[in-house]
């Protein structure tokens, strides 16, 4: 990657900074306001109907916005708690499935230091990632000042996690009731939007590692459901920074 | 199946999800930015986020499995058609993609399809 700063997006209006922190937090609640809470609403309403179909308590799927914050791996909790299945498969499959945890903030999190004291929230902070808040942070934070980009990043997170929470509600009290082609709309609405995102990565390395890891990760997840996806994101995202770094950059 | 079974499940997938965003954390402590390792990171983040949305479209665990292969694949493609012909706009190619496969999923619905 040529430049590790670059937004995977074109920034369509100026981006600015805000004139404080505080002002950073609300900038970010009221970015979050918009497609990105359009699409959180409607596959958390996805989730609490699954919810409600495999018996889970509806306050405790509610809860596991707040304490899981990773849509497949609550998935996998539901439908493992469905079938009886103990902690130990469950902590598995929850592994599996939100593994994406590790590199995203791994990629992310050089953009909040020095501007997180002490360094210690930053555990918090990482668990407000997903892929709708690293996009924003990608986005929007090298354009701001250090001690904006965690507050911002603050307001956005704490708005999609609200949504989803109440979107986890109402998916739970509607379950059944949405008319079959509502629903199949509302639980398309988060790959298609995301796949828009990462079709318009523009930057090298990262376009190189969206090909291949789309192109692996239904393939290896033919051979291992639960770490199928993992293992085409190493293996994709090797070689894309093999191709990127050490091929193209020869000479 | 009871309380506490689903107390328990929700305890073990939080702190299952949680041990990667530490780690992460604690890479990143380490990590300086743009070197080689930060370089791969963001690589693997990339494609196993893409991974991810590719494997939801093709192989779909939940209610999505209800759509046919063709609906989905022709309205992801009809998305991206649009998203590519109206210069990279994310909106445009989110609704046109959405707009198409719930028309697919009504025309099924009603038995036209």
């Amino acid at each position: 990657m040529s430049n590790p700063a670059a937004p995977p997006l074109p920034p369509e209006p100026p981006l600015r900074p805000f004139p404080s922190p505080a002002r950073a937090f609300v900038g970010g609640l009221w970015d979050g306001v918009g497609l990105p809470a359009a699409v959180l609403f409607a596959s958390a309403i996805g989730f609490g109907s699954i919810a409600r179909e495999t018996g889970f308590p509806a306050s405790l799927a509610v809860l596991s916005v707040f304490t899981v914050w990773g849509m497949p791996g609550q998935i996998a909790m539901v439908e493992l708690f469905a079938i009886g299945a103990s902690v130990l498969p469950i902590a598995i499959a929850a592994a599996g499935a939100n593994a994406r945890f590790l590199p995203m903030t791994v990629s992310l999190f050089p953009l909040l230091k020095g501007g997180v004291r002490p360094w210690a929230w930053a555990y918090l902070l990482a668990h407000f990632v997903s892929i709708n808040t690293w996009v924003a942070l990608m986005r929007r934070g090298p354009s701001l000042p250090l001690d904006q980009r965690a507050p911002y990043f603050a307001g956005f997170s704490l708005l999609c996690i609200g949504t989803g929470a109440v979107a986890t509600a109402i998916g739970f009290a509607l379950a059944g009731v949405l008319p079959r082609t509502l629903t199949l709309g509302l639980v398309y609405l988060s790959p298609v939007y995301f796949l828009m995102v990462f079709a318009g990565v523009r930057e090298r390395g990262g376009a190189f590692s969206v090909v291949l890891g789309a192109s692996a990760g239904p393939l290896l997840h033919l051979l291992s459901p639960e770490w199928g996806v993992p293992a085409a994101g190493v293996i994709g995202g090797t070689l894309a920074f093999l191709l990127d770094r050490k091929v193209l950059n020869r000479g | 199946m009871g309380e506490t079974a689903a107390i328990a499940a929700l305890i073990a997938a939080s702190a299952a999800t949680y041990i990667w965003r530490g780690a992460g954390v604690a890479l990143a402590s380490r990590i300086g930015v743009g070197g080689a390792a930060f370089e791969w990171f963001s690589c693997v983040a990339y494609a196993m986020l893409a991974a991810l949305i590719a494997r939801i479209i093709l192989l779909p665990a939940g209610a999505l499995n209800e759509a046919p292969f063709v609906d989905r694949v022709g309205a992801t493609v009809f998305g991206l058609l649009l998203f590519f012909a109206f210069r990279r706009r994310i909106f445009v190619g989110t609704i046109g993609g959405l707009a198409a496969f719930v028309a697919l999923a009504h025309l099924r619905s009603q038995g036209w399809l």
